[in-house]
């Protein structure tokens, strides 16, 4: 994995080194989930992450936004060093580092409307209740959806309108790096589309870089910058979409590409 | 099944199914509910609604049957039973309620702070509420209002003693199964710290589930206090109140049965209502329902 040498030069966002988690059940033998992943997010740039389930691409990204505390590796946020002992924690970090969930529908609070949801990271940052509701209301209309939907609960709107609320949520207090977990993985093919040009709509408006983990190499060769492919909780290969897709090294990388295309 | 919703907007058969099911589950929970705030209110204003001073003795009326002049008849002192069973209502049921809410309150507490916290003081927390659990409740009550030296007072504090395990295990386990939800996971994403997180979204959460024991139990801690007032350990007399009252007929059961029917009578319709509205309530609450209208865990 050589990395060309303006990526060297540039400064990373994001940054993990060796990161490795391995879970144990009881009754089970220990299971590495993320075996020493080590990449670099730049200012930008569209990364993804593609892997089929299993992989370990959950476990990395719950990891980078602070929900799950990694074994051993490091993890850097624009230089400084937000994993392991005095680290920072998900509230110090989430300003900055916003996720997108797999399952928009249990992403939210079944007892609390969506605009409470993506109101309540303003709040907690000190926004005002009336100023943040008002701002969660144009947040909602800037990812396409009617400002009414503020007052509607989860299992009130379709799958699209909420996972559009979730996009709303993660950008409202203007995060740097927007993890999408899978983000689209559990919507049809025409609101795939839709949620993936708001993406793009959104970053062109902020500037903010993704991190798109998904298994759809066809989404991920139009919409990424830069691809890593995942297997085993490891990285096992890097570079453009084109080139990944176009001529993979790896033999995994081959039969990804060839079950998913097919 | 993901896409459920998207690709029927409409309701179909089964959906206009549940919405019949849940407006007779509304019916049902508003007529308990009114039935509910009868007897609470009966019981709040029960010093206006005794016909007779439910003290006053007058051994002249002594041991009368159901009549005109005393509609559940009179015992051995003469005391009017329908102004004693209105009067023992507030006994009885208040101080149910008050074991409860203390239970409830306490034993949702612990339970939350320990499946948030888990870790050695959830391990410490849990085995002590095992050692409660291990006892035969009624026979540890006993022997607690027996040390507190009887009155109605050591009665709820007995009961609430065995009562709070119960709760902090439910607590405890919806906790757990609700912090493996994403929803927590992006609401900590959103900066919420972890009393916010026990506060705003878990609390509401689990709420229901607590609630409809706690409606339940009221029936049940009701007995216990008349179970410990009939064996000597609640109401100390002349207080009203309907295991006291029991207690005090026993011995004329067949001379004068009124006088050990109505309390039981009370008894039992109080427990009923109670319960009836736990049993709606729990149907109204159902999580199920919630996510057969489209909220689906992960």
């Amino acid at each position: 994995m050589a990395e060309t040498a303006s990526e060297t030069n540039r400064e990373a966002l994001l940054e993990a080194k060796d990161l490795k988690k391995t879970f144990s059940g009881r009754r089970t033998d220990a299971f590495a989930a993320v075996d020493g992943v080590s990449f670099r997010l730049f200012p930008g740039e569209i990364l993804g992450i593609a892997g089929e389930s299993g992989c370990g691409k959950t476990t990395l990204a719950r990891m980078l936004a602070r929900l799950l505390e990694p074994d051993s590796g490091e993890i850097f946020l624009e230089g400084k060093k937000i994993s392991g002992p005095g680290g920072r924690s998900v509230r110090e970090i989430c300003r900055t580092i916003q996720m997108v969930f797999q399952n928009p529908a249990a992403s939210f609070d079944p007892r609390r409307t969506l605009g409470y949801s993506v109101s309540e990271g303003l709040r907690n940052s000190g926004m005002a209740k009336k100023a943040a509701a008002e701002k969660a209301r144009a947040l909602l209309e800037q990812c396409g959806l009617p400002g009414s939907l503020a007052g509607r609960y989860p299992h009130e709107v379709s799958i699209g309108q909420c996972q559009r609320a979730a996009i709303a949520r993660a950008i409202a207090v203007g995060p740097k790096i927007l993890i999408c977990d899978e983000a689209t993985a559990s919507l049809d093919v025409t609101v795939q589309r839709q949620i993936i040009s708001l993406l793009s709509e959104l970053r062109e408006q902020t500037g903010m870089s993704y991190l798109f983990i998904s298994h759809d190499l066809a989404l991920m060769q139009m919409f990424c910058s830069r691809l890593l492919v995942m297997h085993d909780g490891t990285i096992i290969e890097e570079g453009t979409p084109d080139d990944v897709i176009g001529s993979p090294r790896e033999e995994y990388t081959r039969k990804l590409i060839h079950s998913v295309l097919l | 099944m993901k896409n459920r919703r998207t690709a029927d907007p409409a309701p179909g058969k089964g959906a206009s199914g549940r919405k019949i099911r849940r407006d007779h589950t509304r019916q049902k929970l508003a007529v308990f509910g009114i039935l509910l705030a009868a007897l609470l209110l009966a019981a709040a204003f029960s010093t206006y609604l005794c016909p007779y001073d439910p003290y006053a003795q007058d051994l002249s009326v002594s041991s009368q049957a159901p009549g005109a002049a005393h509609l559940l008849g009179t015992d051995q002192f003469g005391r009017d039973m329908l102004s004693r069973v209105i009067a023992g209502s507030r006994t009885s049921i208040y101080s149910a309620v008050a074991v409860v809410a203390a239970v409830t309150v306490t034993g949702t507490a612990v339970g939350l702070f320990c499946g948030y916290m888990g870790g050695w003081i959830d391990t410490v927390l849990m085995r002590i509420s095992d050692i409660f659990l291990a006892f035969p409740g009624l026979v540890f009550a006993l022997a607690v209002a027996g040390v507190l030296g009887g009155g109605i007072w050591s009665a709820v504090i007995a009961l609430a003693a065995i009562g709070w395990p119960k709760y902090a295990r439910i607590a405890r386990s919806e906790t757990l199964a609700q912090k493996e939800q994403t929803y927590l996971m992006a609401a900590k994403l959103s900066g919420c710290s972890a009393g916010k997180l026990i506060y705003r979204h878990i609390l509401p959460n689990i709420a229901g589930q607590i609630l409809v024991t706690a409606v339940l139990d009221v029936g049940t801690m009701m007995m216990e206090i008349a179970g410990l007032s009939f064996l000597g350990l609640g109401a100390k007399p002349p207080m009203a109140e309907w295991g006291s009252m029991m207690s005090d007929g026993r011995s004329m059961l067949q001379t004068t049965p009124w006088v050990i029917l109505a309390p039981g009578a009370a008894i039992f319709i109080s427990v009923a209502i109670f319960n009836l509205f736990g049993d709606t309530l729990r149907d109204y609450l159902d999580p199920k329902r919630v996510r057969d209208q489209g909220y689906e865990g992960e």
